[in-house]
């Protein structure tokens, strides 16, 4: 959308830089791609781009640890370019691309092609997660040297949790090695056994199968208690239940070097939420809507810094896979889009404070997994992006940025809404019409 | 319509009144399966089709005989069970029936929530005839039918059911409907087969039968279905049958004079229920079976025949 070597002012946005500290009125100068300035008031060299941002605020772009960008192997989906166009619009720069791609990224040919294909599209960064085991399939352990040293950041088998106690303990003590941390998927599926929802009254009331918070408690706490024997970084995907919560702030207490992330929907729906949608397999996820209670404990675990980071679990799936009865349908939801506005009514709501809410979206996030970008100290990345607090929209799937449309959100009225979004001091996406 | 309603999902949206609007025009529909003559005209020319993703004899026939002392055409299909298997979609087929315009569609399906989606994407009615674990409407209301026949009402009466509650369509649809009619619901069964919260559904959970059946008025018997065992919800059905199969002994012990028997069938014998009860003179099994054709009579009567009560009194007359 622009010269890379173009110059760059942001005027008189309201900027909020956690990494920093920063929360007041600023503008920014970006050159070469990179933050050259922060100040009250920058000079405009000449021929640089002036972007008003009045009334907006400035933050450093969005990071998002888990986003499934389905290629290679399921482009019917979403695309690395299609993915990252919507994360660009929802004001992600940064997204990390979790292994279950077909066939899985648990070899350097496909990190290579997911980071061939991210060039290309020349949108939002992207950083490859590894896959844990080879083929995700939990029995032998993936080549994590060579994984780094294509460009991965993390390893995970995401969506197929390691269920031997053995596999994790040596999973997690031969990553030490390469120093990457283990972003783990945690569910005992034992305990989900044909589970499609959250086990509890409503499930009772719907007559659809359950799967109890404590298969993924027990799972948490298992791995807790190997990190403790192995060392090494523990990263917890998509928290969803209190007792998690619990585990990961008593674990945090004591040093444990854990981190974690919660998604948006599970910050804002409930299980009850299934029941009202009438089956609608759009409000059908892993882990599955939880309860109040579940939700009310992931709200304060965001807000105290229990859960570092929030991440959207961008799940695209075709129709053919989602137009189904509630059991056949695929889990998955889309969120790159709508993760600003969803998480923003918790700021509105006063269960959160600003400054934690980007914080989560930013360098909250980048820590997990030792990203660069997240900040917009001097001499960072220009990765930034211009929030419109107050701007409202109808979120319409079909005028989506990603491939596929099942989002619960459809046909609500969200407010806050990404309007520019910079990306090494490049504009990657502006909104025409936020209103 | 059925009160305010086109379809027949469950019986948790219905209203008091709109459960005695069918029970009610039940009551004129059993007068007429009693006739030498069974067939009345009053849905000649409607179409009803029974689309059924499960194995089904009892409720199919009672549905298709139904639609016929109705005069209305009915059709069977029976459909692969499940879209996951390379069959055609539910939607497909719905799609596919919809356009051979049915009045009614009866269907049955292994997943919750399956006529919910069959409702939004048809243009027809369309009744539950079972979905999962959700709702099997059409046996709520005749057990409703039944013991209201038996006691004349159900105001004050308690029912207590038995068995796997947890995966049982029959028992929900039951809780949705009798306490609106006035009667108290006790469920019992081993703390395995009671799911998370029923309780919040207006019933007293109990794992002892005895303290269960003492002093009600009407005992529903759920089946226990052989792949629930080594689930591992029971050990096996000889244990199961000695805590909570009902035999005569136990009947004649702990049981009101006057309480009555109810099964949604298939009964396995010997293991919720022995032959001497089934058979015996508190068995209204079979009955609930005659007031099934009726039920759903006034079902597809009131969902084809878009009719209110007026024309009701037309049928009995």
């Amino acid at each position: 959308m622009s010269d890379p070597k173009e110059v760059v002012v942001i005027q008189g946005g309201r900027v909020i830089d956690p990494s920093g500290g920063v929360d007041g009125v600023r503008s920014l100068l970006l050159r070469d791609g990179k933050v050259v300035a922060v100040a009250e008031r920058v000079d405009v060299p000449a021929g640089a781009r002036v972007v008003d941002a009045k009334g907006r605020w400035v933050t450093p772009g969005f990071v998002d640890l888990h986003v499934h960008l389905r290629e290679p192997g399921q482009e019917y989906k979403e695309s690395v370019a299609t993915g990252t166009r919507a994360a660009v619009a929802g004001g992600f720069t940064s997204v990390c691309a979790m292994p279950n791609t077909v066939p899985a990224n648990d070899n350097t040919s496909v990190t290579e092609l997911m980071l061939a294909r991210a060039a290309a599209a020349a949108l939002a960064r992207v950083y490859p997660v590894g896959a844990a085991t080879k083929g995700r399939k939990g029995e032998e352990l993936a080549e994590y040297g060579e994984l780094k040293a294509a460009g991965c950041v993390a390893l995970s088998d995401d969506g197929s949790p390691v269920m031997s106690s053995s596999m994790m303990r040596r999973a997690l003590e031969y990553s030490r090695a390469f120093g990457l941390p283990l972003a783990v998927h945690e569910e005992d599926l034992h305990l989900v056994g044909k589970g499609v929802m959250n086990e509890g009254p409503t499930a009772t009331r719907l007559g659809l199968k359950g799967a109890p918070a404590q298969a993924e408690d027990v799972m948490v706490l298992r791995d807790l208690s190997l990190l403790e024997l192995t060392g090494g970084r523990l990263h917890i995907c998509h928290v969803s239940t209190a007792g998690s919560v619990r585990a990961i702030r008593e674990a945090k207490r004591r040093g444990l070097p854990v981190t974690a992330e919660v998604t948006p929907h599970h910050l804002v729906l409930t299980d009850e939420d299934v029941a009202a949608s009438d089956y609608d397999p759009d409000f059908k996820m892993n882990p599955p809507l939880r309860s109040a209670e579940d939700v009310k404990a992931l709200r304060e675990g965001l807000a105290d810094g229990t859960l570092d980071a929030i991440a959207t679990d961008h799940a695209p799936h075709s129709p053919e896979e989602k137009k189904l009865e509630f059991d056949a349908a695929l889990n998955g939801v889309l969120g790159l889009e709508t993760a600003f506005p969803v998480c923003l009514e918790l700021v509105r709501k006063g269960l959160l404070s600003e400054m934690r809410l980007v914080e989560a979206l930013t360098i909250g996030a980048a820590r997990c997994f030792g990203l660069p970008g997240g900040t917009l100290s001097v001499g960072a990345p220009a990765d930034v992006v211009i929030l419109d607090p107050a701007a409202s929209w109808v979120v319409d799937p079909m005028r989506g940025f990603s491939k596929s449309r099942n989002t619960p959100w459809k046909g609500r009225t969200l407010t806050g809404r990404c309007t520019h979004a910079f990306v090494g001091g490049r504009l990657v996406h502006e909104t025409g019409d936020p209103g | 319509m059925i009160g305010r309603h086109r379809h027949l999902i469950g019986l948790e949206g219905l209203s008091r009144e709109e459960i005695l609007q069918v029970l009610d025009l039940a009551v004129s529909m059993k007068e007429v399966l009693s006739r030498p003559v069974k067939k009345v005209p009053s849905l000649r020319g409607k179409n009803v089709v029974n689309l059924f993703f499960e194995t089904s004899t009892r409720t199919r026939s009672s549905f298709e005989i139904a639609a016929k002392v109705l005069s209305a055409d009915s059709l069977n299909w029976t459909a692969a069970q499940s879209s996951t298997t390379k069959g055609e979609t539910l939607l497909d087929t719905a799609r596919n029936l919809e356009a051979m315009r049915p009045d009614v569609l009866v269907v049955r399906h292994s997943a919750s929530g399956a006529p919910n989606f069959l409702a939004r994407h048809v243009g027809c009615s369309v009744v539950s005839a079972g979905d999962g674990a959700h709702e099997h409407p059409s046996q709520g209301l005749l057990d409703c039918f039944t013991i209201r026949e038996r006691f004349g009402s159900l105001e004050g009466r308690t029912v207590a059911i038995v068995g796997d509650i947890s995966h049982s369509r029959v028992a929900r649809s039951d809780l949705h409907s009798l306490p609106k009619l006035g009667a108290k619901v006790r469920l019992c069964g081993p703390p395995t087969m009671i799911p998370l919260g029923i309780e919040r559904l207006g019933a007293t959970v109990h794992h002892d039968l005895r303290t269960a059946v003492e002093g009600a008025d009407a005992v529903v018997m759920l089946r226990i279905q052989h792949e629930r065992i080594g689930d591992p919800l029971i050990p096996n059905t000889r244990e199961y049958s000695k805590y909570w199969g009902l035999n005569a002994k136990k009947a004649a012990e702990w049981l009101k004079p006057e309480a009555v028997i109810l099964h949604p069938g298939p009964i396995n014998r010997g293991v919720e229920l022995s032959s001497d009860v089934a058979d015996g003179p508190r068995s209204v099994i079979l009955d609930q079976v005659q007031n099934g054709v009726a039920v759903r009579m006034a079902i597809l009567y009131l969902l084809a025949g878009g009719a209110g009560e007026d024309r009701a009194e037309k049928v009995s007359a």
